[in-house]
């Protein structure tokens, strides 16, 4: 019995070891690969606005930028649906109805990117390219609607364990106070689970962040800034899929790795801040 | 899993050819008479129909030889087989001299691929001068009208930094002119030819071998870009396709780019829309 106990710990320990070795390895092996970027004084060329890559300009800003625009549409799509959602399934919606939303979101985060960016490539960027004129229909605002859905899933689903573990604590208490249903879950449940839907927005925000495809296949991927929502962009991760497969030794490729190194540093933020959301704030509904 | 999947279908192809009657006779294979062993290949895309025809028929020829043929394009062939990963990778583009210094790398062109301009197909336009495309291009021309089509603005799609496509395309139609930064960024040869197929205001550039009647060919200078202007030279805007080794190639490295760039590799070329040679 001591002798299993001590083998699986062992176990646990390894593969926890393993694992954080890898992230630390990813880490070490894009900084090598970076640092002459970074050391080189060629960071301030990438940190301009001008990615022309055949006439030596090699700024990210735009994609920096178009990053930062797309995860902040996608996230304006996602959060007031995965809000709505939450409490419909919550207990604003009648039973039955919010059982099939929920299995529908489940199904929802099952489904390929590939899929969402696919359909959206084949309808609603003839839309709006049809509907707008002057879009050639490859835009931001086509890429953050579909990014929006496609993380919704990842909200509504965290957001919605959240808030079920401050339910099971405040349901009795709510009740005993003659608070109706919707009463307790707008004024009680949904403000006490904030430590809860913050990390579950996190969450989303960080697989926008780190999405790929869609922006891939529907933001039409020009380095430019954006002037409107129908323009062009490309992110940081559509940047490294589209010029990792350049010549290993231009200074195009490098700039893949200085792209690479910012996207793990958001991630590692937010997973950071996600973390030290719980650990502070985690314990409040059950000692409040 | 992947490499399980090439196996079976590897296993697939050997079981289905070795039914049919042999008919490639005295067709160059007998240079594999005697061979075996493994030959690895990676790179450029446009490459696979072509290498993976020429595999079919050499390891149906010859069981001992397995050859498996793998994609990831231009700049993943040149690392692959610089780093001795495999035997023979492909790029659609010529090497550069770092690329060529730094791996000590050999080029062998076995094929020529014409890149074309492309528009919808209900675009009346079928002609364009040089300085046209590069107006266009360059963002400078914005509406058809300019160029006498309908009033409509122009929707640019160009391809990505590793393309091959895109390099031949900016060397010899452009003349290295720059292309406008708000053209969309298509990644690939067939997602180019999807994105002009359902955009009416589209032009852009693909191979000619990728070209079929869901876009319609535009000339530059009144010179269509079809396989024949390609082949006889009238059409400019061509590029080579190659296979690349580390220093010497192999015995069976060797046997396989001989096989490529004899007659019998340049039907295999052919059938597959490029133009045999380049050698």
């Amino acid at each position: 019995m001591h002798f299993s106990e001590t083998f699986s710990r062992m176990l646990l320990y390894t593969a926890a070891i393993v694992s954080m070795a890898c992230v630390m390895a990813v880490f070490a092996f894009l900084v090598y690969f970076a640092w002459p970027v970074l050391a080189g004084g060629e960071w301030k060329d990438l940190l301009s606005l001008n990615w022309r890559p055949f006439q030596a300009h090699y700024g990210i800003l735009p994609m920096i930028l178009g990053s930062m625009y797309l995860t902040v549409l996608a996230m304006l799509v996602a959060c007031p649906l995965a809000a709505g959602v939450c409490l419909f399934c919550s207990g604003l919606g009648p039973g039955p109805a919010a059982g099939a939303v929920k299995a529908l979101v489940r199904f929802m985060s099952g489904i390929p990117t590939v899929v969402y960016g696919f359909v959206a490539a084949f309808t609603l960027v003839p839309f709006l390219r049809s509907h707008f004129s002057g879009s050639t229909g490859y835009c931001l605002l086509a890429a953050g609607l579909i990014l929006g859905f496609l993380i919704l899933p990842t909200i509504v689903l965290i957001g919605l364990s959240a808030l079920e573990r401050v339910d099971q604590e405040l349901s009795l208490t709510c009740s005993a106070l003659g608070l109706s249903r919707v009463q307790s879950l707008i004024h009680v449940i949904f403000p006490a689970a904030w430590p809860g839907l913050l990390a579950a927005v996190l969450l989303g925000f960080a697989r926008a962040v780190g999405d790929t495809l869609i922006a891939l296949m529907l933001a039409g991927n020009a380095p430019q800034l954006p002037g409107s929502l129908f323009d062009s962009i490309r992110t940081l991760t559509a940047h490294i899929a589209l010029v990792v497969a350049t010549d290993s030794q231009s200074q195009a490729y490098r700039s893949v790795f200085a792209a690479g190194c910012l996207l793990f540093f958001i991630a590692a933020a937010v997973n950071i801040t996600v973390f030290r959301v719980r650990q502070k704030f985690g314990g409040l509904s059950r000692d409040g | 899993m992947f490499r399980r999947i090439t196996f079976v279908f590897l296993c697939l192809c050997t079981a289905v050819f070795s039914l049919q009657p042999v008919w490639a006779g005295s067709s160059g294979l007998s240079a594999f008479d005697g061979l075996s062993g493994r030959l690895t290949i990676a790179g450029g895309t446009a490459h696979i129909p072509v290498m993976k025809q020429a595999a079919r028929q050499i390891m149906r020829h010859n069981p001992d030889i397995a050859i498996t043929v793998a994609g990831g394009g231009s700049g993943v062939g040149v690392q692959k087989v610089g780093a001795g990963l495999v035997d023979i990778g492909n790029t659609g583009r010529a090497l550069s001299d770092e690329e060529r210094d730094k791996f000590g790398l050999k080029s062998y062109a076995f094929a020529v691929d014409g890149v074309g301009l492309a528009v919808h197909p209900d675009n009346p336009l079928n002609n364009l001068s040089k300085d046209q495309v590069k107006g266009i291009f360059a963002g400078e021309i914005g509406s058809w009208k300019q160029v006498g089509g309908a009033d409509r603005q122009i929707n640019l799609y160009t391809r990505d930094e590793a393309s091959g496509t895109r390099s031949v395309f900016w060397k010899k139609a452009l003349d290295k002119d720059p292309v406008a930064v708000e053209a969309n960024v298509i990644q690939s040869n067939g997602a180019m030819k999807v994105a002009i197929s359902r955009d009416p205001d589209a032009i852009g550039y693909l191979s000619i071998g990728h070209m079929d009647d869901s876009v319609s060919g535009v000339a530059i200078d009144g010179v269509s870009p079809t396989r024949e202007n390609a082949k006889d030279g009238s059409y400019p805007v061509v590029r080579k396709l190659y296979m690349n080794t580390k220093g010497e190639p192999g015995k069976l490295a060797r046997a396989f780019i001989d096989y490529l760039q004899g007659p019998r590799g340049g039907q295999i070329v052919s059938e597959n829309g490029f133009i045999p040679g380049g050698q």
